[in-house]
C-alpha cells in the first residue's frame, strides 16, 4: 500500500479559485469590450490589446526581478490591463496606454507586494496617472456616426458602424455645463442605455455592463453590497438634487452616463482594495456614491467615479478596523 | 407553520449521501485484535482497571475515571487483555490503549439483559446508568452525556432538541438509525425529557432525509414531540447553529447551550441511552458510515476498538489506490496515517478518498474576497486570523475571538486562494492556550 496523505480538515474544497474568479470577471466584462470595439472601431481594439499585453509583460518582469513565482496565467494582470483600456478614450495613443499599464502593474500592484496587497485599484491608479500626466489626451472624445441607412440598405450588421466620427464632449460633461438645459447634443436615455454616445471604450453601453454585472453577482464573483450601495446612493442623492432643481441632470441620467456602472461593478467591487467586512462594504459603496455625486455636482471635474473609488480605497483599512463584526453569541454575552 | 430562519453563514458542499443512504445498517464481525484508547471523550482520560492476561467479556468495564467530566470504557468483545500500550488514536495521534485479543466466543456480561420497570427509575438513577454505560455524544465531539443531562439547578432547560441534522456530507448513519431504530430513539427522547423536565421537545432533521422525517413523524404522532424539518446547510448539526436555526437563539460566546435553556443530544446518543436503560448495555458498539472509494459503501454496526483496516477489508477497498482515510466526514473528519487506528465512540464514519480526489492546491495570496467571512457561522474574520497567525502576533488573536471558531471548515472550503485557514486557526489556538 502507498503512503496515506495527512492533512487538516476539510478534505473537500470548492472548485472556485483565484484564477477562475479573474477569468470569470474577464468573461463578465466581455460584452462591454465587444460593444466598445464594434462601436469605436479598430483603434479601440489595438488599445485594448496593447494595454493587456503590456500589463501581462510588466507583471512577468516584476515577478522575475523580485524572484517571485510568475503567475501571469491567473488572469489578474490581464484583467488590470483590460480594465485600464476600457476606461480610456477610444482615440487614446497606444504608447500612452501602455505607459498607463506599466504604472498600473508596477506602481499600482507590485510596489505594494503583488496581488492581494495593493491599496489602490491598479487599473484606476494607472488611469489617474494618465489623467494628471496627459489631461488633454484623456478628455478627447470622438463619437462614431452610426449609419442606420447603410445598415438597412446593405443589410450587414458591420455596415452599421460606419467608421465616421465627430468630436464631442461626453454626455456628462454636456449635462453638467451651464448650458445644460435643452442641449440638443445630450443623447437620449436609449442612447445612453445601448451605448451610442461619447465616452471611454468600456463605459458607454449600460446594457453591456449590466449583462456583465448580473453574471458577476450570480456567480458570486463580487459582493453585491458595494455596487448596490454605490449606485443606490448616486440615484438617491441625484433624485433629491433633481427634485430641488429641475435643471440638474435626472437620477437616471446620472446612473447611465459616465463611468458609474463600470466603476461600481468592476472597480469599486475589486475585493483586494475594498473592505472585507459586510458592514464595511456598505460604507465603502455609500461613501463612493456620495463622493461621486459631490464631484459631479460641485467639483471641477465632470466625472467623479475614478477619484471617488481611489479615495475610498485609501479609507479601506480604516473602515475595516471599525466594522469588525461581533462574534456569534456576543450580544447576549454583553447583556449579562 | 412558522418559517425557520437558518443560521447565518455556512456552505452547501456536494452531499454525496446517495452512496450509502439506502443501505441498511449491518453488523461487521468483531476482529481478532481490538484497541481501546483510554481517552475516547472530552475530559479526563480513564485509568485501566484490567491487567495483561485478564479475561474480559463483551461489556466488561476496562477503564474508568472518578472525575466528573469523563466516561468509562468497556470491552466490546470477549477475550484476553494482551497488553496496555501506546497505540494509534484517531484524534490525538497516539494514546495509552488497552489491547484485547478476541476469543471469538462472544461471551456477554450478565448485567446486559432486558430490564423491567424502567419507567419507575428516577432522573438520578437514569443519569447514573448513562454514566456507567460510558455514553458520550456520538455526533463527534464525544462530550460525556451524563454531564449534559445534569445541568446546574439554576439552569432551567426549557427546550430539549434531538439532533438528527447530520449535516456532514457523505454520512448517513444517523439517518439510517432514525429509519431503522426510530422507535427506540423516540423512547430515548422521552427518557431524556423526563430527566431534563423540559416543556418543549424537538427533533430536528435536515430535509434531505424525507424518509427519516416521515418515520419519526409517524412514531411521534401521539407524543408531545415536534418534528422539525430544516433546510440543508452545513454546519447545521453543530449545537449552536442548530439552536440558532430552530429557536433563533444565540448561545453566548464562550457559553453552553444550557445558558439559553437548551440541551441538544444526537439521535445516536439517544438510542444508546435507551439501550443502556432498558438492556443495561454499555456503549461498546455504534453505527458508522463507510463510504467514498469503497466497493461496498454502507452503514455498519461496528464494535468500538475495531481497527480501520478490518472495516475496510470487510467493505472491500482497492488498497493500492487509496490516497486518504478520513475518520468522520469530509468537512471535519481527521485523516489517518495508521490503518490500525481503531474506531472510538466519537467516530461517525470512515471516508476513503482515492489519490485523484485529494485536493492539494498551491496556496495563493489572499485576494480579500471575504468569502470566508460570508460563510463563517461564528461571524469571525478567518483570513484576518490566518494573517495574524502567519505573522506570529499571538497576542492579537484574542481580539479576533479565535476561541469562538468551531473549526467547521467552511472558510477553507470556499477559499479561492486555497489557504488552509482552519489549519492556521488551529495553530493559533494551540499557541494562545
Amino acid at each position: 500500500m502507498n503512503k496515506l496523505t495527512i492533512s487538516i480538515s476539510p478534505h473537500i474544497k470548492d472548485k472556485t479559485s483565484v484564477k477562475s474568479i479573474m477569468w470569470g470577471v474577464v468573461v463578465a466584462i466581455s460584452p462591454a469590450v465587444v460593444w466598445g470595439v464594434l462601436f469605436f472601431q479598430a483603434h479601440a481594439l489595438y488599445l485594448v490589446l496593447t494595454c493587456i499585453v503590456t500589463a501581462v509583460l510588466s507583471e512577468a518582469i516584476c515577478q522575475k526581478i523580485l524572484n517571485r513565482p510568475i503567475t501571469i496565467t491567473d488572469g489578474s494582470a490581464f484583467l488590470t490591463g483590460l480594465l485600464l483600456a476600457l476606461v480610456l478614450p477610444p482615440t487614446f495613443p497606444l504608447w500612452a496606454g501602455s505607459l498607463g499599464a506599466v504604472v498600473s502593474i508596477v506602481i499600482g500592484k507590485h510596489i505594494f507586494g503583488g496581488l492581494g496587497y495593493n491599496i489602490f485599484n491598479p487599473a484606476l491608479l494607472g488611469r489617474a496617472f494618465l489623467s494628471v500626466s496627459f489631461p488633454v489626451l484623456t478628455t478627447a472624445w470622438q463619437v462614431p456616426v452610426l449609419n442606420t441607412a447603410k445598415l438597412f440598405s446593405e443589410g450587414k450588421f458591420y455596415s452599421f458602424f460606419s467608421g465616421d466620427t465627430i468630436t464631442t464632449a461626453t454626455p456628462l460633461a454636456l449635462a453638467l455645463s451651464k448650458f445644460a438645459v435643452a442641449n440638443p447634443d445630450i443623447p437620449s436615455y436609449m442612447g445612453l442605455f445601448i451605448g451610442t454616445k461619447g465616452g471611454c471604450i468600456g463605459e458607454v453601453s449600460a446594457l453591456a455592463l449590466l449583462i456583465g454585472a448580473v453574471y458577476l453577482i450570480i456567480k458570486k464573483y463580487i459582493d453585491w453590497r458595494i455596487p448596490f450601495g454605490y449606485i443606490g446612493v448616486v440615484f438617491t442623492v441625484s433624485s433629491l438634487l433633481w427634485f430641488s432643481n429641475n435643471a440638474n441632470p435626472t437620477p437616471l441620467f446620472h446612473v447611465l452616463s459616465g463611468g458609474l456602472l463600470i466603476g461600481a461593478f468592476f472597480m469599486a467591487s475589486d475585493p483586494v482594495t475594498s473592505p472585507i467586512t459586510k458592514k464595511g462594504r456598505w460604507i465603502f459603496g455609500i461613501g463612493a456614491g456620495i463622493l461621486t455625486i459631490s464631484i459631479r455636482t460641485w467639483g471641477g471635474y465632470p466625472e467623479g467615479v475614478m477619484y471617488s473609488i481611489l479615495m475610498m480605497n485609501a479609507f479601506t483599512p480604516l473602515i475595516e478596523r471599525f466594522t469588525a463584526p461581533l462574534q456569534f453569541g456576543a450580544k447576549r454575552m454583553m447583556k449579562k | 407553520m412558522f418559517k425557520l430562519r437558518p443560521f447565518i453563514g455556512g456552505v452547501h458542499p456536494p452531499e454525496n449521501k446517495h452512496l450509502s443512504c439506502d443501505k441498511e445498517i449491518i453488523p461487521i464481525p468483531a476482529p481478532e485484535i481490538l484497541f481501546f484508547p483510554l481517552s475516547q471523550h472530552t475530559g479526563a482520560p480513564c485509568q485501566p482497571v484490567v491487567q495483561k492476561g485478564d479475561k474480559v467479556k463483551r461489556g466488561t468495564l476496562i477503564g474508568t475515571c472518578e472525575k466528573l467530566i469523563s466516561s468509562p470504557i468497556h470491552s466490546s468483545v470477549s477475550g484476553t487483555v494482551k497488553s496496555i500500550e501506546n497505540s494509534s488514536h484517531p484524534v490525538i495521534g497516539r494514546f495509552q490503549s488497552i489491547v484485547i485479543e478476541n476469543d471469538k466466543q462472544d461471551l456477554t456480561e450478565e448485567s446486559i439483559s432486558p430490564k423491567k420497570n424502567t419507567e419507575n427509575l428516577s432522573a438520578d438513577e437514569i443519569i447514573k446508568i448513562v454514566r456507567d454505560a460510558g455514553i458520550v455524544g456520538l455526533g463527534g465531539a464525544a462530550f460525556p452525556t451524563h454531564v449534559k443531562l445534569s445541568p446546574p439547578k439554576e439552569k432551567v432547560i426549557k427546550t430539549f432538541i434531538a439532533n438528527g441534522a447530520e449535516c456532514e456530507p457523505y454520512l448517513t448513519c444517523d439517518q439510517r438509525l432514525m429509519q431503522e431504530m426510530g422507535k427506540e430513539i423516540v423512547e430515548g427522547i422521552k427518557l431524556v425529557r423526563k430527566i431534563l423536565n423540559s416543556e418543549r421537545c424537538i427533533i430536528a432533521i435536515e430535509n434531505n432525509k424525507p424518509d427519516a422525517i416521515e418515520q419519526i413523524k409517524e412514531l411521534t404522532r401521539n407524543e408531545n414531540i415536534e418534528v422539525i424539518a430544516i433546510k440543508v446547510k452545513y454546519p447545521q448539526g453543530g449545537e449552536k447553529q442548530l439552536i440558532k436555526t430552530v429557536l433563533g437563539k444565540e448561545v453566548p460566546s464562550g457559553g453552553l447551550p444550557m445558558d439559553v435553556g437548551v440541551v441538544v443530544h444526537n439521535v445516536g446518543t439517544l438510542l444508546a441511552i435507551y439501550e443502556a436503560v432498558n438492556f443495561g448495555k454499555p456503549l461498546y458498539e455504534r453505527a458508522i458510515t463507510v463510504t467514498g472509494a469503497v466497493k461496498n459503501p454502507g452503514n455498519y454496526l461496528v464494535r468500538i476498538g475495531t481497527p480501520v483496516k478490518d472495516i475496510l477489508d470487510f467493505c472491500q477497498v482497492d488498497w493500492d489506490n487509496i490516497g486518504k482515510i478520513i475518520l468522520g466526514g469530509p468537512m471535519m473528519g481527521i485523516s489517518q496515517q495508521d490503518i490500525q487506528t481503531p474506531i472510538i465512540k466519537g467516530t461517525s464514519g470512515i471516508l476513503v478518498q482515492t489519490k485523484d480526489e485529494i485536493t492539494q492546491d498551491e496556496e495563493f495570496s489572499c485576494i480579500r474576497c471575504a468569502k470566508c467571512i460570508e460563510v463563517c457561522p461564528a461571524y469571525l474574520l478567518p483570513t484576518q486570523i490566518a494573517k495574524v497567525v502567519k505573522a506570529e502576533k499571538w497576542e492579537r488573536l484574542s481580539q479576533l475571538h479565535i476561541k469562538d471558531c468551531i473549526e467547521c471548515g467552511c472558510c477553507t472550503y470556499v477559499c479561492p486562494s486555497k489557504i488552509p485557514l482552519v489549519q492556521y486557526i488551529k495553530l493559533g489556538k494551540i499557541k494562545t492556550k
